[in-house]
């Protein structure tokens, strides 16, 4: 039953990526101007067949609605087109910049989760504590911060006074890392190279940090609330009055609970993390999706970027499927 | 004479009830707010920026678009080498960072208040509509609503900027396109609660027409909620505006923004600490505040919305 249940909201996301996408396309006609115009604006003078055979190349010779329908029938088949400056394909492209973005990505939610879950959960078991007191003075600071000025301000501290990491890159190319999956700490455990693990992991900590402040900020105040609010049920005073532990009484019967609304919370905090990553790649020089894009905004290539912001708002939607699904398996009353 | 006054004092009744009942409203809420010193420290934090943005041109002890590259990359005048005319320091170009720091409060604003207010008005005016009347009409904008509920907000205002092209016009345009649609949820949701509500039976009896009922009826009260929604909303636009900027795509220079002045700092970062790191200081304070008021007006406006 859960099985067709998890299907038929896996099936809701067709039509909600068919919409992403007519978005995506129509944000392409936001633009004042033909694109090969744009495109020949840098290259100088070209003959008029030339033109011709660019309009062609990219279907801007046929009416719009035709050109929606090509996108949408492309974007079906796994093709979001050809970059109009790299002349590469775009999923190509986006392919080969992924890897750094999840590792990134990935960096910041377990960066998020072991600072905000633990915080979260005592916080709230010594509510008006000092630690409960200075823990949410901090998560109120890091809901107000802009990611990309932490990041300056770590780089400012770690790296350009205190030299203990370094200020951008992915990693230390003496280390002579082999890829594998393209996420180096990951290679680095695959091949069994220590030097490129630590190296990596230098690489990775304050980006992760900077782009995982926010999340944690958020995750540790809505845990710690609804940890408030479930240490004050019944069933958590009967655990009690059965004699358990303490701490099995607050890890098995309470943060279970907890946990339901915090999952949402993560789930929507992808998007922050995915938006973040545009900016704090920017800022550590990190070679991934985000600045990728970023580049390609100011090179107008627009292709790039209309895949890529299809790219994101896919991984969004799965991110935010997956946490409907984590959901029944946390509270079995919840039915898809 | 005597007849006439009591006539004109009969029509202004209500207008004297009404404000009788603001008047004891706003001083509940001040005495409220009195009794919640981080959300008065917010409030108190936030008419300073108001008025350092306002005043500006008088308060700026320079101009914040030019200056002498004489004077260039002066540090704080706590450091060595700083200069008491310069209390802050100077940039590259040897602008007073400042008076660049006082004129950026009024990007942030600006673009907090209209993207929060242009937001409200069109989520808040489709909530209603939606709520009230059900139907195709609410079915359409809901779809859409969750359409745009897919894309990460600050992916869609990147994208949005890429193709529009910087500039102010464009940024509230990117802001606002996927803004109001928490307002919208808030009130379409609001309004469908309300009305069902005794006072709205009561206002169809008499014959009030629907466009009545909602304006003048509903969305009195569910005003509290949309204050408090845009309150906590605008620390995050300015944030916005403020990481867009850092990108490039934002406000143009030489308009001081402060995410601009950030991203201008970055690359003085070893020599030249304060051009990166004091802009974003006066970013972190402005939306510290905002959010401590935000919060302090939540519960005393709309005590449900409560995260303890």
């Amino acid at each position: 039953m859960r099985a067709v249940k998890v299907l038929e909201r896996m099936l809701a996301v067709i039509p909600i990526m068919f919409g992403v996408a007519i978005v995506v396309f129509l944000f392409m006609r936001l633009t004042p101007g033909d694109p090969v115009d744009i495109m020949m604006g840098e290259a100088g003078y070209v003959s008029e067949g030339e033109i011709e055979n660019l309009r062609r190349e990219f279907n801007l010779d046929k009416p719009l609605h035709v050109q929606l329908y090509l996108f949408l029938a492309d974007a079906l088949r796994g093709d979001l087109g050809n970059s109009y400056v790299k002349r590469a394909p775009v999923t190509e492209l986006i392919a080969e910049r992924l890897p750094a973005t999840i590792e990134l990505a990935l960096g910041a939610l377990i960066f998020g989760l072991t600072v905000a879950v633990p915080i979260g959960i005592i916080s709230a078991v010594r509510q008006y504590s000092v630690l409960d007191r200075v823990s949410m003075a901090g998560a109120f600071l890091g809901i107000s911060m802009p990611a990309f000025w932490l990041g300056i301000i770590l780089t400012l501290i770690f790296s350009v006074r205190l030299r203990w990491l370094p200020v951008a890159g992915r990693i230390d190319y003496a280390a002579g890392l082999q890829t594998v999956t393209g996420m180096y700490v990951l290679d680095s455990l695959l091949t069994g190279n220590k030097a490129a693990l630590i190296s990596s992991l230098r690489h990775l900590a304050l980006p992760s940090i900077s782009l995982g402040a926010a999340m944690a900020a958020t995750i540790a105040r809505i845990l710690r609330s609804s940890m408030l609010e479930v240490l004050r049920q019944d069933y958590v005073t009967l655990a009690r009055a059965k004699g358990l532990t303490e701490f099995l009484v607050i890890i098995k019967h309470a943060l279970r609970n907890a946990l339901i609304p915090t999952v949402t919370v993560v789930g929507l905090q992808v998007g922050v993390l995915l938006g973040g990553n545009m900016i704090i790649e920017t800022v550590f020089g990190w070679p991934g999706l985000g600045r990728l894009v970023v580049q390609a905004i100011f090179a107008r290539d627009f292709p790039l970027v209309q895949g890529a912001v299809m790219i994101y708002a896919f991984i969004f939607v799965m991110a935010n499927l997956i946490v409907d699904v984590l959901y029944t398996y946390l509270n079995p009353k919840i039915t898809l | 004479m005597e007849a006439q006054s009591t006539v004109l004092n009969q029509a202004l009744y209500p207008l004297k009830l009404r404000f009788e009942l603001w008047k004891r409203n706003s001083l509940n809420f001040l005495r409220e707010l009195w009794g919640q010193p981080s959300a008065m420290l917010g409030a108190v934090l936030v008419v300073f920026f108001v008025l350092m943005a306002v005043f500006a041109p008088q308060i700026a002890p320079h101009d914040p678009t030019k200056g002498k590259l004489r004077e260039q990359l002066i540090p704080p005048v706590w450091e060595k080498g700083g200069s008491p005319q310069f209390l802050l320091g100077t940039d590259v170009q040897g602008r007073d960072l400042l008076s660049r720091i006082i004129y950026g409060a009024r990007i942030s604003l600006r673009v907090g208040l209209l993207a929060v207010g242009i937001s409200a008005a069109i989520g808040t005016t489709l909530g209603a509509v939606s709520g009230f009347y059900r139907g195709k009409i609410d079915a359409l904008i809901s779809r859409f609503a969750d359409l745009l509920m897919a894309f990460p907000f600050l992916i869609f205002a990147i994208g949005m900027m890429a193709f529009l092209g910087p500039g102010f016009t464009n940024l509230l345009l990117a802001l606002t396109l996927k803004g109001w649609v928490v307002f919208f949820r808030l009130a379409r949701g609001a309004v469908m609660a309300e009305k069902t509500a005794e006072y709205v039976e009561a206002a169809k009896v008499v014959g009030q027409s629907n466009p009545i009922i909602i304006i003048s009826e509903i969305l009195p009260n569910i005003f509290h909620s949309i204050l408090v929604l845009g309150t906590l909303r605008m620390g995050s636009m300015i944030i916005t505006e403020a990481s867009l900027s850092f990108l490039g795509l934002g406000i143009q220079p030489p308009t001081p923004a402060w995410g601009s002045m950030v991203a201008d700092g970055r690359d003085y970062l070893v020599t030249s600490w304060w051009i990166a790191t004091l802009p974003g200081l006066a970013i972190l304070v402005l939306v510290l505040s905002i959010n401590l008021f935000g919060e302090g007006l939540r519960d005393i406006l709309d005590p449900r919305l409560k995260v303890e």
